[in-house]
Parts: structure tokens; sequence; C-alpha cells
């Protein structure tokens, strides 16, 4: 059986989505550990300018097609050319950044090639014939160990858990062929979050607000974020209220976040708050509340109004940052 | 519009998971279960759109006997009629294979449009329904917080990394509604009522033309575990706000060592 592993590359304006670099170093492990090529393939225009920094995190081989049906994305045309090029190069794996975008292919992608997927997934090994993934189920309450078999085996690593690496592959650079089909559902705008707004689900750092926020106005959670180079989150109380926009909610209905850092501010840790966050390395929770339940999950807690912590906690930051 | 809506019964939010003691499933006894809450939103964008436009609104939903209750509860709100799609070879199914057996339930229905939650709670995958969408070769869009029907499309406003998208679809297509897309209504006492005469089809594997070995699961689950225990937090301890911050910066940058 071919061990080599395919890296569905997604890329902006930006330069590859940090989802990608994560993914390519999985597939880099895997196919060390296994004896196979690590292809990546950034569809769509510009995708070739990027093979010097695929190459640069363990790409081997780079397949690029610049079709105009590639540019902006939408799931079916990329779909046409990765069910061709899946179906000729017959990786073992293929990997793809669990983002929005990773979403509205992979489903299409399963049915398409028959193939399994496992989302969200938090480490992986491979199993004789088959590759096992684990990843949370039930807003986290659970991890599963997956069993996944047939080739290829599709795998969404959640975003933060795999380092980027950067190991050179050999990054040779190779134009499709493969027919595209124009898509029947396409892109006629793209609305940009507000500049400077961070992703949440790639962000290293969290500060959400609750109900406690009392209020419409962030400035103050915004503040510690700008210290902590933090996007900002909220919970579904702060939502529902009108006070931030339902991109920002965190939790079950809404984003999963796994930062280093998850600063929980005037909110109560709902378990369906929880299951969006709790796979942050460190939490830290500012509560008026001492027996709220985020107390439970908080590795390090202040009980207090946060309109006092919150502002003292930017300014000693930014005193030791310098 | 004839429309789809695709309603799976899950745990309730709120329920402590159990795990069977070969760990390769959850314990279902005495476990309340609801309504995806995504399929809800789906649910309450098909009504809007039947009651603007006319048509019918039917729900499809593949699960085990007590799965009728979602259905009910859909009814409730205003469905028109239900197709529980049920069989002992989806009990071990993944993604793939429920989107094959609702698929072939779908084929069998009259529709211009099927509606989706962007994922179930249970299972997070978010597969089920772009998977539906290729199995009947027609268009979708994931995360929608807006459809708008016009003549023989559809134009949806969208989650997308970055931001958000417009998309414009031909009909008949397939969406997923992410929360934001409305507030779903309750079901009202005499939606209720209604909703017990309202007629739910049952179908097997058999009667939608497929066999057991079409859902055969390629990704089963094989250990359940839950995340290890996390040592107890520390509450910062301060005579003042600022004491207690100050103190927080510290801990954070040389113990946790952030910045
Ligand atoms: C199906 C379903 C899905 C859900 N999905 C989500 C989800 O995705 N995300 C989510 O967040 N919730 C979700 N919820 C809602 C969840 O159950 C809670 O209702 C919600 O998380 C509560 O938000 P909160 O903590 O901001 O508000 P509250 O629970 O009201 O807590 C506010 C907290 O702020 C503290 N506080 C108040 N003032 C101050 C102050 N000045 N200083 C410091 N602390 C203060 C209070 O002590 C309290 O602990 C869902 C619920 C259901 C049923
Ligand atoms: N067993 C099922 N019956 C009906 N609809 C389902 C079922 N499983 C998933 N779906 C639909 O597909 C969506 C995504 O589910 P999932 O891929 O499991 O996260 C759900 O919100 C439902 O609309």
């Amino acid at each position: 059986m071919a061990q080599d592993v395919l890296v569905i590359v997604q890329f902006s304006e930006k330069g590859v989505a940090k989802a990608s670099l994560e993914a390519l170093g999985l597939a880099r492990e895997l196919a060390d550990a296994h004896g196979g090529e690590v292809l990546a393939v950034p569809l769509g225009q510009g995708g070739e300018e990027l093979a010097p920094v695929l190459a640069a995190h363990g790409a081997d081989r780079v397949l690029v097609s610049g079709d105009e049906n590639l540019t902006p994305f939408a799931p079916e045309p990329h779909l046409a050319v990765l069910a061709t090029e899946i179906g000729r190069l017959a990786p073992r794996v293929v990997v793809m950044g669990n983002t929005l975008q990773a979403r509205d292919l992979a489903g299409r992608l399963s049915a398409r090639l028959s193939a399994p997927a496992a989302v969200d997934v938090l480490s992986v090994r491979l199993d004789g014939d088959e590759v096992v993934a684990v990843r949370p189920l039930y807003g986290g309450k659970v991890l599963a160990e997956i069993r996944l078999s047939g080739s290829p085996v599709l795998l969404f690593p959640r975003p933060n858990v795999f380092p980027v690496r950067p190991v050179a592959g050999k990054g040779e650079v190779e134009t499709l062929a493969a027919p595209v089909t124009a898509p029947r559902a396409r892109m006629e705008a793209f609305i940009a979050a507000p500049a400077g707004k961070k992703e949440l689900s790639e962000a290293d750092a969290v500060v959400s607000g609750g109900r406690g926020m009392a209020g419409p106005d962030f400035s103050m959670l915004e503040e510690l974020a700008g210290v902590l180079d933090a996007a900002v989150g909220a919970s579904r109380s702060a939502v529902d209220e009108g006070w931030r926009p339902h991109t920002d909610q965190v939790g079950q209905t809404g984003k999963t976040v796994s930062p280093a850092l998850y600063v929980a501010c005037g909110i109560s840790g709902a378990v369906q708050h929880l299951a969006g966050m709790s796979f942050s390395k460190v939490v830290v929770a500012v509560n008026k509340d001492p027996d709220a339940p985020i107390f439970q999950r908080a590795d390090y807690g202040v009980v207090g109004d946060l309109f006092e912590v919150v502002p003292e906690l930017t300014a000693a930051l930014r005193e030791r940052k310098g | 519009m004839d429309i789809i809506v695709l309603v799976k019964q899950v745990p309730d939010t709120e329920a402590a998971i159990r795990v069977s003691d070969d760990r390769a499933a959850i314990r279902t006894e005495g476990l309340k279960w609801v309504v995806n809450p995504y399929d809800e939103y789906a649910v309450e964008e098909a009504l809007r759109i039947r009651e603007a436009l006319g048509g019918s609104v039917t729900v499809v939903c593949a699960g085990p006997a007590r799965s009728v209750a979602a259905i009910r509860s859909a009814l409730a709100m205003g469905a028109d009629q239900g197709v529980l799609v049920s069989d002992p070879a989806l009990e071990i199914a993944d993604s793939l294979g429920v989107a094959r057996a609702l698929a072939a339930a779908i084929r069998g229905l009259s529709f211009d449009l099927v509606l989706a939650g962007q994922r179930a709670v249970d299972d997070d995958a978010g597969l089920v329904g772009p998977a539906v969408a290729e199995l009947l070769d027609i268009p979708h869009v994931s995360l929608a917080t807006k459809v708008e029907v016009q003549g023989s499309e559809i134009l949806c406003e969208a989650a997308a990394d970055g931001g958000a998208k417009s998309i414009r679809a031909t009909l008949p297509a397939l969406v997923t509604a992410q929360k934001g897309l409305n507030d779903p209504r309750f079901a009202s006492m005499m939606g209720i009522m209604k909703a017990k005469k309202k007629p739910v089809e049952e179908k097997d594997l058999v009667a939608l033309g497929l066999s057991a070995a079409d859902v055969a699961p390629q990704s089963r689950v094989t250990g359940l575990s839950f995340p290890p225990e996390r040592p107890p937090g520390r509450i910062i301890q301060g005579e003042t706000a600022r004491d207690k911050a100050r103190e927080l910066a510290r801990v954070l940058v040389e113990e946790a060592k952030i910045l």
C-alpha cells in the first residue's frame, strides 16, 4: 500500500493557513514513520507561489492548479480536482486542518471517495491497515479512539494541537491537469471580519466575556487581548444579549477553541460553554461568585469584580512585557 | 417549495455521559434526548420558507425507535410529515453510512431544498449534510446564517474562515444551518396536539433499496475514555483586586510562561 500523505492546503492573500502548516507537520510525521512522501495540494490561483513555504514545512511534492473555477474557494470544483488526483496518487491518508473550509469539503469528499473521515482529531497513529485517531465526542465530555479502514482515510486535525514543524521536504512543483467543474454554489462576496480581528479557532490566546460584562462594551477585554495577542470570544448569553456577534460565541453551539491560554471573564462555566474551551492548556477565570463552576475548570482563578480585576491585570501584564 | 429537514436526536447537552463496560458505546439508559440544537434552526427556516412560499416540510430522521420523538418535536413546531429511517444495521453506521441511508430516503421524496444542521452535538462531525448533498448530486451551502429563495436559486450568507460569505446556489440544494440563522419557535399546545396526528412513515434499509453492506462502517469507535482529570486550580489570593491581578500576572508569566 502506498504510504504517501496528501495535505489539502488552505490559503488566502495572507498566505498559508496556520491549520494547514500544522496539517503538514502531522503529514510529515506520518510519512516519515512509514516511508511515504508528503504531497501538498494548494488549489487555486496563487497556490504555486506557496511552494517554497510548503517545502520548508515538509512538502515533497506541491501539486497546483490555477484553474479559474478554483478561486474563490467553492467545494464542488475543488472536490472535482481532489477526487481525480486522490484517485490517481492513491495516498494512504489525506489531511486537512479542521477549519470552516474543511468542514465545507469534508463530508462531500468522504462521500465521493467512499472514504472514512475523522474530524477534530487530537492524535493519530497508523496500525497495520488501519488508522487510529483520537477525537472528542459529546462536546468534549469523552474522548473516542476511532479505527478507520479503507484507503484513503481522511483526517482533520484540530487547530492548535499539532505543532508547526519547519522540516524541509523536496518541494517539487507539478501542475495538475484534472478537469475542473463550475460550481453550482458560488461565492458572490466575501465580507471580511473587521481588520485586526483575530480568528478565534486559530488564536494562541483567547479572552472571553459573559453575562458578567453587563453590556456591549468589551473594550476592557479588547485591551487585555491586545497585551496577550489574543482573540476575543463570548459566552452564548453575551451573544444572545446582542452584545457580541454570533461568530464570537465559544461553546457547544459556537466555536471550539484550544488555545494555550483562555481567560473567562464573567462567565459562569455552563457545560455548553466548557464544551468549546475545555481543551485549552491554561484556563484563567475572573468571577465574583466563588462558587461559579468555571473555577472547577480553571487553573488560576480570581474571585472578584472583573471591572476592577481586568484593567489591573492588563496594566500588570503590560508592565511585565516592558 | 417542498423542503426536507434532516433532524437527529442527540443526548441533552446538560446530560452526564456514561460509558458502557466494553467502552465502545455510551450508556443510554436514563439519558434525556433532545433535537440536535442546529437542526431546530433548520426546521425553523423550513417553516418560514413554507409560510412565505407555500409547499411542504418533511422531516427525515435516521435512528432507533425512540428518535420518533425528535420527529414529533419538529411536527409540533409545524412540519407536515415525517420519515423515520430505522434499521439495526444503522446503529453502528458511521457518518457516511447514515448519509447513504438519508440520501436514499430523500430520493423517494419530492424536494427543492434540503436543510440540515451544521453539525450534531453528539459526534460533532459536521459530515452528514454535505455528504448527503454529494450523494444526491446537488450543491450545498454550509454554515448558513441567512437563506433567501430567489426563483430557482437561493442566496445565502454563511460563516467562513476570517469573515462571512454570500453564496448563490441553484436549486435543488442542501443548506446546513448555523446559529444566527433564526430564533426557533417553541411548539404551542395546539402544535403538540396536532403533531400526534401527523403522518410518520417508518422505513428500514430494504424499503430504501439498500442492504446492510451499503452502510457498513469504515470508521468504528473502539474505546471511549474521559479526558484526564485536571489538578485542582489555584485561587489567587490578595487583599485588593489590584493585588490579585498583579499576583495573577506574576504566575502567568513566571509559572505558566505566558507572554
Ligand atoms: C443547547 C444549548 C446550547 C448551548 N450552547 C452554548 C454555547 O455554545 N456557548 C455558551 O457559552 N453557552 C451555551 N449555552 C448556554 C449555557 O447553558 C449558559 O446559559 C451560558 O453559557 C451562560 O453564559 P454566562 O456564563 O455568560 O452567563 P451566566 O451563567 O449568567 O453567568 C454570568 C457570570 O458572571 C459573573 N459575574 C457577574 N457580574 C460580574 C462581575 N462584575 N465581575 C465578575 N463576575 C461577574 C456571575 O457570577 C456569573 O457566574 C447553551 C445552552 C443550551 C441549552
Ligand atoms: N441520524 C440522522 N438522522 C437525520 N439527520 C441526521 C442524522 N445524522 C446527522 N444528521 C443531519 O446532519 C447534520 C450533521 O450531523 P453530523 O455530521 O453527525 O455532525 C445534523 O445536524 C442533521 O441535520
